[in-house]
């Protein structure tokens, strides 16, 4: 059984507007040590914004993070940077540095941010890479990478970090299907390995095998959260089965099965 | 008929010390204005309001107005502000400050062209605003800029013939020289002209050395 009396990540009643229109109207979870919250919701209702509020990327018009007990909101850019290095944050579009190999993505932040000597940090983007199963590509630039592969480099480049909580923003959806697996496999193992996770995704599959919780966010709020089991089968409202099972239809079922 | 004599014990020697000069003034206006034009640039794209515009009435007017008219201010109208600049001082200034604005609309333009998301993910790991640019959007700019400053390089090895009107001796003058006490005009700009083709033609090779060194999969200098 996973251990969840650690608090890692705290959002307590956020708040944005996008030119009066408001995409999140007072959200508020937990997320303790080593659990894994999948978000769920129709597009353009606010999940990325929900996820760049927590690093700050966006800036919450109210409402407070907290990461271990200490406020990340409110806070002078530079004690925002020192957040950002413990939360972790893997992009759809993967955002890899085009002019830096493999490992160089992984290590630059480690040199740069972290002022880790050149060697040390070599090895650990080596370590980091090797856990994505890519030590053999390391020296490949992002252009003659697949797309999983860019995302499993990513992913390495935020792990190298050794950050607290990862923040996953739909790390799947810009993928070809037959590349999505190994990405997937790569968040699954993390899983495991007792990450403190945060996911953005439609992939009902990797939901309901590694959730502990499912958050359904829709117009700005809440709908319904639980675990997988319980919003799948007994959902309080007739919306949240409606939009599982659509999803389930468009990504996959439960089990990891893509209709064709 | 070729007038050796005159071509190697008059000409050349008479030549010498503007050569030196127009490789002193082109020595350091090249990276002065290519760092300045980076500034100007990051200025432009990353400033706030106020900075961005300031960097923008800075290329309008130095892209807008003749060179030779900002050497004479720069020259001839700043005594009478009480600046007193030497006439290389005059030229490279003149030189840097309008070549870099050609280098920041270059270098504006192949910093645009880097996605956005790039930055996001540096911030994400921790990185400053500046530590994004200076570690991830510059060497991916500088690289995509080259073709573009290159050009604006060569310029610069040409119009420093201009430092002649605000009586910097350089090659241009020195043969100007040269070329009315022998009345030799044809000969004198012939070489002249051949001097320029070939500082031209060795810059251009080292310019794109540097962009083929500087590529990388994804990003060849060739198609």
């Amino acid at each position: 059984m996973k251990q969840k009396q650690e608090l890692i990540l705290e959002v307590k009643d956020i708040y944005k507007s996008y030119g009066g229109k408001e995409v999140l109207k007072g959200i508020s979870f937990q997320v303790f040590k080593g659990e894994t919250k999948v978000i769920i919701g129709p597009s353009g209702m606010g999940k990325s914004t929900l996820l760049r509020c927590i690093n700050q990327l966006t800036i919450p018009d109210r409402g407070t993070i907290w990461l271990k007990g200490q406020e990340v909101t409110h806070r002078h850019t530079r004690e925002i940077n020192l957040f950002r290095q413990r939360i972790g944050m893997v992009f759809q579009d993967f955002n890899l540095f085009d002019h830096l190999n493999a490992v160089g993505n992984v290590e630059i932040a480690l040199i740069k941010v972290k002022g880790m000597n050149r060697k040390e940090a070599r090895n650990i983007a080596f370590y980091e890479l090797k856990k994505v199963g890519l030590e053999k590509q390391a020296f490949l630039y992002p252009a003659q990478l697949s797309g999983g592969q860019k995302q499993r480099v990513s992913i390495a480049r935020a792990l190298a970090m050794d950050p607290e909580v990862m923040l996953f923003d739909e790390p799947t959806s810009a993928l070809d299907p037959e590349l999505i697996g190994e990405v997937l496999g790569v968040m699954q193992k993390l899983v495991q390995d007792g990450m403190t996770m945060l996911v953005v995704t439609h992939e009902m599959g990797f939901a309901r095998s590694v959730a502990d919780e499912i958050i359904f966010l829709e117009k700005g709020r809440i709908l319904e959260s639980g675990p997988p089991e319980q919003l799948f089968y007994q959902p309080k409202y007739e919306r949240t089965k409606k939009f599982l099972f659509k999803l389930t239809e468009l990504y996959g079922d439960i089990n990891g099965n893509r209709k064709k | 008929m070729i007038n050796w004599d005159f071509l190697i014990n008059i000409l050349i020697p008479s030549l010498q010390e503007g050569f030196l000069m127009t490789i002193k003034l082109i020595t350091y206006s090249i990276p002065l204005g290519l760092i300045l034009g980076i500034l100007v640039s990051i200025g432009r794209v990353y400033g706030n309001l106020l900075l961005s515009l300031l960097c923008k009435a800075y290329i309008i007017f130095f892209r807008g107005t003749p060179l030779l008219i900002q050497l004479f201010i720069l020259y001839y109208g700043f005594p009478s502000l009480g600046v007193y600049l030497s006439p290389f001082t005059a030229a490279v200034t003149g030189f840097v400050l309008c070549s870099s604005a050609y280098h920041a609309e270059y270098i504006r333009g192949a910093i645009q062209s880097i996605k956005s998301g790039q930055v996001l993910a540096a911030q994400a790991l921790g990185m400053s605003k500046i530590g994004a640019i200076t570690n991830i959007v510059l060497p991916q700019a500088l690289r995509r800029a080259i073709p573009g400053c290159s050009n604006e390089i060569i310029y610069l090895i040409k119009y420093s013939s201009l430092a002649f009107m605000v009586t910097c001796i350089e090659l241009t003058g020195a043969g100007k020289i040269v070329a009315s006490r022998y009345f030799a005009y044809t000969e004198v700009f012939l070489v002249i002209g051949i001097i320029y083709l070939t500082i031209v033609s060795l810059a251009t090779k080292i310019l794109h050395i540097l962009e083929e060194k500087l590529s990388f999969p994804g990003w060849e200098s060739k198609p």
